[in-house]
Order: C-alpha cells, then sequence, then structure tokens
C-alpha cells in the first residue's frame, strides 16, 4: 500500500518523514497495529466460538470454507504476490485429494496421516510444473495451466489409473467419528480443518513479511529489476509454484475428508475459475482476503440462488438466472471495491481512523 | 422430558424442531398442509443440459397444489442447484435434510453428486427416491435401504443389445463405440454380461471417446476399417449425429444399435439427417414427443397441456420435459398411498410397493413394479426402428426385472 491510495495522503505527503504514514493514524483510540492485532484476537475467538453457536449443518458449510480459504490463499501467494497467473489450481486439489484419498480407502492409512503427504506431494508436483512455466508469461502461463485444469478431471478418469483412483466412480471415504466426545462430528471436522488452517495462515504471513516475501513481490512488481538485485527468480518463481500447490494440496486433502467422497468432477475447471474470482473478490496480495475469498465461493452461488428464488418464486425457468444473479453481484462488488473487499474494509479502516 | 423420550426419535427431533405434526411419527417436513420434497439438480455447469428435468418436475408439483395437494397436503418442492459438483450437492443436501427439514429427496440428478450423498442419505435414514441416473448401483435394499432408482439401468439395456445381436445376428462381427465414463461403460458391462464368450469372439474392435472430444469420425473410421457389420452406439445425441452422419460420408451400412440416451428425433436424427437415421435400432420406454405415432395420444396431450400452462417456457420437443413428467406420477402415487402416515418409514414402504402402477409418459404396457428386494421402478422397455419419421417399435415389451443386484 502506497500513501497516494489513502484519502489523507495530501496532509502526509509534504510533512512525513517517515515512509509509513500509519504510525501516526489512531482508530478508536488505539494505533493502527494495536487495532490490528485486536481485530486478529476478536477473529480468532469468533471463528473458535462460532461451531457452539449454530447447527452442525453451518458447521460443515463453515470447514468448507476453511478450506477453501486455504486453496485461495495458495493462490494469492502466487498471483497476488508473485505475479503468475493460474487457471489451474484445481489441479493441485485434485492432486491432494486423490492423494489423501488413495491413501485412505485403498491403502487403510488413518486420514490425519494423509494431509502432509497431500502437501508434499503437491509442492513436488507444483515446483516441477513451475520450472517449464518459468518461460511462459502472464497469459501464456494462464493457458498451460488452463490446460492443467481441463486435463486434470479427464486423467482421473483414466481406465489404467482405475484401481486407485476409482475412475469415474469416484472413491467413497470412510472415517472414524469424533474423538472428543463432547464434540459432534461436524464440530470435530471444523477443529481438525482449523487447526491446518490456522498453521498455514501463520505460515504465510511469516513467508511474505521475510526476506522471500520481499524477493516474491519484487519479482512480480519489477522482474528485471528483481534479477539485478541477485535475486535467483527462477528459483523463487518455482519455489513460490510450489508452496502454491502445497496449500493446495492439503486444502484438497481436508476437502476430501471433510465431503468423504471424491470423484473427477469435484475439480473441474469452474473449480478452477472460482478459486481465482474468489481471490480477485476477496483482494489480491493480502492474506485476509483469502478467507473472503473462501467464503466468497461456497456462498455466493447459494446467495444468488436464494435471491432469484426471492424474485421469481414459482417460476420453474428462473433457475437459469442463477447465473445471472452471480454475474450482478459480481460486477457490483468489482464497481464498488475495486481492490477486492479487504481492500475495501482497509480503505474504510483507515477513512475511520484519524491522527491522533 | 420424561415424556419425550417415550415418543419415537423421529418425533423427538419433530418436537425439539417446534414443527406442528398431525400424526406422532410423521417425517420432518410434514405438517398438516404441507409436505417439503427436497432436490438437487445442475442449474449451472457443464450438465446444465438436464436442468430441464428439475424445472418440469417444479411445474409437475405447481400443477399438484394447483389442483388441491395430496390427501390435503400442498408439495414444497425445493430445489437447489448444484452445478453438478458432487461437494455442492453434499453441502445443498445437508442444508435441505438438516435446515429446510425434507421429509425426503427426489430425482436428485446425476451419478457422481448421487454417490456424493449415497452413504448420508442412509445414514440419516432419509428416503432417497428415484434417483435421475441410469447407474447400476442405485438398486440395493440390503445395503442401502433408503435409495430407489428410477430408470431402466444402463446395464439393463446393454443386456437387450447383447441378446439382440446374439438372436438375430449370431454370426456378425461387431464393432462397440461407447463414451468413456461411467455411462459408457456401464452399458459395455451389460452387453458382455448378455454375450458372454461370445463377446471376445464376436467383437473386433471397440473404441472410445471422451465427452470433451470435438468428433468421433477417427474412431468411426476406424471400427468401419476393422470390417464389423454390427455397430454398438453408445453414445450421446451430439456425438450419435456426428456418427450417423460420418457412417453415411464413408458409406458404412452396418446394423446399428443406437442407445437410448440418443435415440431421440429433435437431439440426434434431424441434426444427423433424417434420411441417414433410417434404419436405426434402439430401446426406449418414453414416449418421444417429437414421434408422430403419439400427436394423439391421451397422455402426451395432456403432458403439452400441462407444459402450456405450467412451464410454458420448456422446450415442447425435449423428451426431458416427459421425463420429468413421469417420474412426478410416481412421487404422487407414494404420497398418496402414504395417506396419513407419513413416516419416513411408510414412504419407504410405499415406494417399494409399486404393482403394476403405469407410469404416464411411458410406452403402452410400461409399469412400474417395486418389493422389498426390488428397487428398480421401470425396467421394461421396447425395441424401435427409426423409419425416417418416427421411432417405430417392434417385438413385445422386453422386462429385465430383477429382484436384486
Amino acid at each position: 500500500m502506497t500513501a497516494s491510495t489513502l484519502p489523507d495522503s495530501g496532509a502526509n505527503a509534504g510533512s512525513a518523514r517517515r515512509p509509513n504514514p500509519e504510525e501516526s493514524l489512531r482508530i478508536f483510540g488505539m494505533s493502527m497495529q494495536q487495532f490490528r492485532r485486536s481485530s486478529v484476537i476478536v477473529g480468532l475467538l469468533i471463528i473458535l466460538l462460532l461451531p457452539f453457536t449454530v447447527e452442525d449443518f453451518a458447521v460443515f458449510q463453515m470447514t468448507q470454507v476453511i478450506y477453501l480459504s486455504i486453496a485461495v490463499l495458495g493462490l494469492n501467494l502466487l498471483t497476488g504476490f508473485n505475479g503468475q497467473f493460474s487457471l489451474g489450481h484445481s489441479a493441485f486439489m485434485a492432486l491432494g485429494a486423490y492423494t489423501a484419498g488413495i491413501m485412505m480407502a485403498q491403502w487403510e492409512i488413518a486420514y490425519y496421516w494423509t494431509i502432509i503427504p497431500a502437501g508434499v506431494i503437491c509442492f513436488a508436483a507444483g515446483f516441477l510444473f513451475g520450472l517449464p512455466a518459468l518461460r511462459l508469461e502472464g497469459l501464456y502461463l494462464a493457458l498451460a495451466t488452463f490446460a492443467l485444469a481441463t486435463a486434470t478431471p479427464q486423467l482421473l478418469k483414466y481406465e489404467h489409473f482405475e484401481p486407485w483412483t476409482g475412475g469415474v466412480q469416484g472413491l467413497d471415504l470412510f472415517k472414524d467419528d469424533s474423538p472428543i466426545a463432547f464434540l459432534s462430528n461436524d464440530q470435530w471436522w471444523y477443529y481438525f480443518s482449523l487447526f491446518f488452517g490456522v498453521l498455514l495462515f501463520i505460515g504465510a504471513w511469516n513467508l511474505v513479511r521475510g526476506r522471500t516475501g520481499r524477493a516474491m513481490i519484487a519479482i512480480r512488481d519489477n522482474p528485471i529489476a528483481a534479477s539485478t538485485m541477485g535475486i535467483n527468480t527462477s528459483v523463487y518463481k518455482a519455489t513460490t509454484f510450489g508452496v502454491s500447490g502445497f496449500y493446495c494440496g492439503v486444502a484438497g486433502a481436508l476437502s476430501a475428508i471433510v465431503v468423504e467422497f471424491i470423484a473427477p468432477e469435484s475439480f473441474t475447471i469452474i473449480h478452477a475459475i472460482l478459486l481465482l474470482i474468489a481471490m480477485v473478490i476477496g483482494g489480491l496480495a493480502s492474506i485476509p482476503a483469502a478467507i473472503i475469498g473462501g467464503a466468497f465461493i461456497l456462498y455466493m452461488p447459494n446467495f444468488s440462488e436464494a435471491v432469484v428464488d426471492a424474485f421469481f418464486a414459482g417460476d420453474p425457468s428462473s433457475k437459469a438466472l442463477v447465473w445471472v444473479s452471480f454475474g450482478v453481484v459480481m460486477i457490483i462488488v468489482v464497481y464498488i471495491m475495486p481492490m477486492g473487499v479487504a481492500g475495501f474494509i482497509r480503505w474504510n479502516v483507515q477513512k475511520l481512523a484519524r491522527r491522533g | 422430558m420424561g415424556k419425550t423420550y417415550t415418543l419415537t426419535s423421529g418425533a423427538t427431533v419433530a418436537f425439539l424442531a417446534g414443527i406442528g405434526v398431525a400424526v406422532a411419527g410423521n417425517a420432518p417436513g410434514v405438517t398438516d398442509t404441507e409436505i417439503k420434497i427436497g432436490n438437487t439438480n445442475p442449474y449451472s455447469g457443464p450438465a446444465s443440459v438436464y436442468s430441464t428435468i428439475g424445472k418440469s418436475i417444479s411445474a409437475c408439483f405447481a400443477e399438484v397444489n394447483d389442483t388441491g395437494g395430496i390427501n390435503g397436503r400442498k408439495i414444497n418442492f425445493i430445489t437447489y442447484d448444484d452445478g453438478y459438483s458432487p461437494p455442492k450437492t453434499k453441502e445443498q443436501i445437508r442444508k435441505l435434510v438438516e435446515k429446510d427439514k425434507v421429509a425426503l429427496t427426489f430425482q436428485t440428478l446425476g451419478t457422481p453428486t448421487n454417490s456424493a450423498i449415497h452413504r448420508y442419505m442412509n445414514k440419516k435414514k432419509v428416503p432417497h427416491l428415484f434417483v435421475a441416473t441410469g447407474a447400476t448401483k442405485w438398486g440395493q435394499p440390503d445395503k442401502f435401504p433408503w435409495t430407489m432408482g428410477f430408470q431402466p439401468n444402463y446395464q439393463t439395456i446393454g443386456r437387450i443389445f447383447g441378446n439382440y445381436i446374439l438372436q438375430n445376428h449370431p454370426k456378425s462381427k461387431v464393432a462397440v463405440l461407447f463414451q468413456n465414463d461411467d455411462y459408457g461403460k456401464d452399458y459395455v458391462i451389460g452387453v458382455k454380461d448378455a454375450m458372454g464368450d461370445q463377446y471376445a469372439k464376436m467383437v473386433v474392435k471397440e473404441e472410445s471417446y471422451e465427452v470433451t472430444d470435438p468428433t468421433v469420425a477417427s474412431q468411426i473410421i476406424s471400427l468401419k476399417n476393422s470390417g464389423a457389420d454390427v455397430l454398438v452406439n453408445i453414445s450421446i445425441p451430439k456425438f450419435a449425429a456426428q456418427a450417423i452422419k460420418k457412417m453415411d460420408a464413408i458409406g458404412w451400412k452396418p446394423v446399428h444399435l443406437l442407445n437410448d440416451v440418443a435415440a431421440t428425433i429433435k437431439a440426434t436424427y434431424t441434426p444427423a439427417g433424417l434420411d441417414k437415421s433410417k434404419g436405426i435400432l434402439s430401446v426406449t420406454y418414453l414416449k418421444d414427443p417429437n414421434d408422430p405415432e403419439w400427436a394423439n395420444d391421451p397422455e402426451i396431450k395432456a403432458w403439452r397441456a400441462f407444459m402450456t400452462k405450467y412451464y410454458p417456457k420448456g422446450d415442447r420437443a425435449n423428451a426431458f420435459n416427459v421425463y420429468g413428467w413421469a417420474v412426478c406420477s410416481l412421487m404422487i402415487d407414494v404420497l398418496e398411498r402414504a395417506g396419513d402416515n407419513l413416516s419416513r418409514d411408510n414412504i419407504m414402504k410405499m415406494a417399494a410397493s409399486f404393482k403394476k402402477f403405469r407410469v404416464r409418459g411411458t410406452l403402452p404396457g410400461i409399469v412400474a413394479n417395486t418389493g422389498p428386494a426390488d428397487f428398480y421402478p421401470v425396467e421394461q422397455m421396447q425395441m424401435v426402428r427409426f423409419d425416417g419419421k418416427g421411432n417405430v417399435r417392434f417385438g413385445p415389451i422386453i422386462s429385465a426385472e430383477t429382484s436384486s443386484e
């Protein structure tokens, strides 16, 4: 964020010697840093307590939001922070989900052992895919990853993989009930997913704030300048692809465990496009935005459908309008919040804040 | 609370949910004035061509409600979009069962999507009725007592083709074209099953295509070059039309057995060319609304009137709309026979006790039969030959009644 995006940048521009104009801003009597910390703590408390206040079905939905957020975060690391486009992240989710699924269904390994292997395999796959992708920029990379996303469901159906993947029939996954008596199954899966979600969000936070993150962002902003300054762009780009794959792999494994079923149709190109949309709507290059993105993927189609049902109750043809409504809402969001929901919130917070 | 414990568990759930029930033990979602029925359909996504089934079923229940409902209860048909994505289906179904509290689900569409909820529905003991898929696994009352299919399954139809070849062309060379997915493979299993050892001897070439392929032209050339004189064609309308055109272009005229999915005049024969489609054999159980034979048929007339009044934007040439209207009659009959005892157990019991129930919109003579061990309602079909105008039925109604598989 640069000073010029702030509403009060004019006042700051002349006087501020320090590069960070937030230093002197105060909101609700707190400094910006305190405010940010307390929002994170309040947010975490809400996330922790929410499952006890809603019904199981809503907990199941929130669990899906967790793994979708992890996937959106993975994509955001690659696109938002490193500037590489991908239309193929459903493929990494599929790889992660099938790694977990095959371990559980074919080798009868307990579900909790499947998360890390799924992530590691997707890291390797992402890194290896990232190497040739180094030669591709922008739209060409988007096309290459698009091909990956369209090929994946077909590969999963390939007859020689069928003994493992279950082919078109998919894999039915069995798992044990909640090991903790006072938690319902849905609550247990929520906290199980949340554990990995929190770890990965903290990991991403540390990654982008450190030396690596600065290198990633430098490559995004100006690859030539970055390499002139001694950043090994190929290693960083391929590694970022790997890390992004890792996140999506874990998300895929969690999705397999939570939904208890995987099929090639679970990971179509539409899923990849939704991840991309969710990232943009949430906010590029923002970590908390991934949560908004995850929630968007899950709740937005339901919301569009509810809108259509409310307006056209009783007309059977109206169901065709669900994606029209989805599109309209999306256009509105992009117009009102060009920097994504996260950017919009940040902008408002800064508007509320006064120099103290 | 002591009093609550004496009630059955179903009633406890209803009691806690604050739903007024007429009879203790009625399913959730049932009141004196309403029955809630849940459904998922691919209103968006790759399979949205099927969504007109969900729409025609909505229209069917609108008609039921207009004419007084069922035993005084209106049907509240709640149908959600799942985009043909199994995780979304699971989410939507859980919403229907746990939040909307539907009494049952009806005609949830798709094989992978129904697979994702198969175990959930049976664990929750919610009737999962008349699913809209031809896969064979929906009729296993011993393992999945809450799930029931509807249409003749793909393996059954495959067996009909296999038997036809053995009886009428025992010395032929057979070529097989199939779509490389559950639907195509299920058919092939049926053909193999019927032909037994003969399959390996008679089939000279198998070719498959992916549903994402642009064309099947190369497969058709390769099948022709195998020297086959019988073609078993298991493809959806788009590819079936391509195959018919290509066969005409390269002058290959085998005995052409085309699966029922593609044996429709509007979707396949018209785009391929009616002349080029002459002589194609198929099996069917539904009346094709484009077939001149049914122009004055009372059922198809009733269906047209229904479409005009309740689903005016629906395509009157689309057989899927006949399908939705046909299967809807099964659901209505189950609820009518259940009367005021609308517990989930009783609903399943009624669904499993169809006795020669005439399913409107199906060919004359076709009836639905179910029993405690037979969860396949419609298992009869008839062979047809396309004469350039309509599908002319020949031979007897073929019954593939199974007890259970």
